[in-house]
């Protein structure tokens, strides 16, 4: 058998899908986590339930939304609530086993950073903001986020805290009152991460093929830990490649023209 | 009570210089025709609140019309960042911005508040983040009966809120439809609620639980057809993604979003919404 051609960008999408399981409740954030979790659902786990912020519950988008409300969004969901009882009773409740978030800067607790780069009341980039991430980090039971590894994304102090990872290391979630795990995983462009369990310190338990440790490093600001027992990430399989360029050449059909064609 | 009026004149009767004005619309059913009317009318120092910023706060932004913007997400979802705002954040152009900015989970109880007639919001939320520093309006509560610490922050009522329909029936009574929001919160803490509407009919002819606002607790409605374009209205016309993906090169450049504001939006009517939406038709 030949062996199969995928991106970095694609085994990063895949690795991410791989975690979620048919029994997930998972509040997906816009980007690279709709991906992740559309694969899901299109590949191993068909009875996963997807939850936008937007209100949409047990959606099964056929194009990836643009938006976290695409009119796709609701027309496939099982059911839709307001934005009011999605973050009061789904979110705050506790229904959601995991929120699947991206980050623009992330530290080696997994604290995120999508407010500013540079100074709050003068920066030098003003990002969107938390939108539903800083409770989605707190109230779901784990947090998996999934983004493309920098210097300027890994660093080694966030320029603010937008949503509370683990905080400065080893119980300080507890410490605050927050029941929740945090986050578990960390799905790259180059390796899979989870978290030490006494410091949780993100530790790098998985190369994706062609990664090197020293290549890991170029990309992250801090020193790197990597687990003892480092493994290989599995490559993509031809289902799995097919399917993501399938959703992504349908998505972008869809955005590309005024008039939406049907499949 | 419900009255029938062009969007010009819903707008000049309700909306004052200074007033603190939400609009509405969670991806869906963003009230774009009633912004552009704001911005025609060149109503300014207003406070903004709105939960996801989106393109018409830019561009209200850009035009300079804002003093002071509370908001969650102010980004163009899944395209980038909002060119105009970042403009007046970063360089204070066209004139310098104040915010308040709070998590969806806030605003959103924050609203709720607002229409439960509640002075504040109490939810758990902002556990180790910055943005407590920051916003001296995010505060601590703790519950009598447990002790847990929880956030508060204040309701929000707005002078006026602006929404987009599907339609209203001849009372004006409204009926909303899909994605619904924080609309009818937003609504209802207001002293008044401006609606435009994609028809208007005789029968609204819903299921018994429909998200309906009854005509006495709505201002004024317009008929505006497309009035959500580029957002969408369920079952009348989907999202026009392109023209969000679009709008980023424009709202890039000062001059480019001027012209643009100038051909789009300061020279035309409300009329050109139903214009905009040809070709985005869903199936009823």
């Amino acid at each position: 058998m030949s062996e199969l051609s995928f991106t970095p960008d694609e085994m990063m999408a895949i690795a991410a899908s791989r975690a979620l399981t048919n029994t997930d409740v998972c509040f997906v954030g816009i980007g690279p986590p709709s991906a992740a979790c559309n694969i899901a659902r299109l590949t191993h786990a068909p009875d996963i339930t997807l939850i936008y912020e937007s209100g949409t519950i047990g959606t099964a988008p056929d194009v990836l939304p643009l938006s976290i409300g695409d009119g796709e969004l609701c027309d496939t969901a099982l059911t839709t609530v307001p934005v009011t009882e999605m973050f009061r009773y789904w979110l705050q409740g506790g229904k959601i086993t995991v929120g699947f978030l991206g980050a623009a800067q992330i530290d080696r607790f997994a604290n995120i950073n999508t407010t500013v780069i540079g100074e709050y009341d003068n920066p030098a980039v003003r990002l969107p903001g938390g939108g539903g991430a800083p409770e989605i980090a707190s109230s779901s039971q784990q947090i998996y986020i999934t983004m493309k590894q920098s210097k300027r994304g890994f660093v080694e102090k966030l320029d603010f805290l937008t949503s509370f990872g683990h905080g400065e290391g080893g119980d300080h979630r507890a410490r605050l009152g927050i029941p929740t795990n945090g986050p578990t995983l960390l799905i790259t462009d180059l390796a899979i991460w989870r978290p030490d369990p006494v410091t949780k310190e993100m530790t790098v338990v998985s190369l994706h093929a062609g990664t090197t440790k020293e290549r890991v490093q170029q990309t992250v600001s801090w020193d790197v830990r990597f687990s003892d027992d480092l493994q290989e990430t599995p490559v993509p399989t031809e289902e799995e490649l097919s399917v993501l360029r399938a959703l992504k050449a349908r998505t972008a059909a869809a955005h590309a023209g005024k008039r939406l064609e049907t499949a | 009570m419900a009255e029938f009026l062009s969007l010009n004149d819903a707008v000049k009767t309700y909306l004052k210089s200074g007033d603190t004005a939400a609009f509405e619309g969670f991806t869906h059913l963003i009230p774009h025709a009633a912004a552009h009317e704001v911005i025609r009318q060149g109503i300014d120092e207003l406070t903004v609140v709105r939960m996801t910023p989106d393109l018409i706060y830019d561009q209200l932004v850009g035009m300079g019309l804002v003093k002071r913007m509370i908001f969650s997400y102010a980004g163009n979802p899944g395209v980038g960042l909002l060119r105009r705002v970042r403009d007046a954040i970063e360089n204070g152009w066209p004139r310098s911005l104040e915010i308040e900015e709070h998590s969806h989970a806030a605003l959103a109880n924050a609203y709720e508040a607002g229409a439960a007639g509640l002075p504040c919001a109490v939810f758990r939320g902002y556990l180790g983040t910055d943005l407590p520093k920051v916003n001296s309006n995010i505060k601590n509560i703790t519950c009598p009966f447990s002790g847990e610490q929880l956030a508060a922050v204040p309701s929000i009522k707005p002078d006026v809120t602006f929404i987009h329909a599907l339609r209203a029936d001849r009372k004006g009574n409204v009926l909303l439809e899909g994605i619904v929001g924080v609309q009818k919160e937003a609504v209802l803490a207001a002293k008044h609620a401006i609606v435009t509407v994609e028809e208007v009919v005789g029968e609204l002819d819903t299921p018994i639980n429909a998200c309906i606002l009854p005509h006495w607790t709505v201002s004024a409605i317009c008929t505006v057809p497309g009035g959500a374009h580029p957002s969408y209205t369920q079952g009348y016309y989907a999202r026009d993604n392109k023209t969000y993906i679009d709008w980023d090169p424009i709202a890039a450049d000062r001059e480019a979003f001027q012209s643009w504001m100038h051909d789009h939006v300061l020279t035309q009517g409300p009329e050109v919404f139903a214009e905009r939406v040809k070709g985005l038709e869903v199936a009823l």
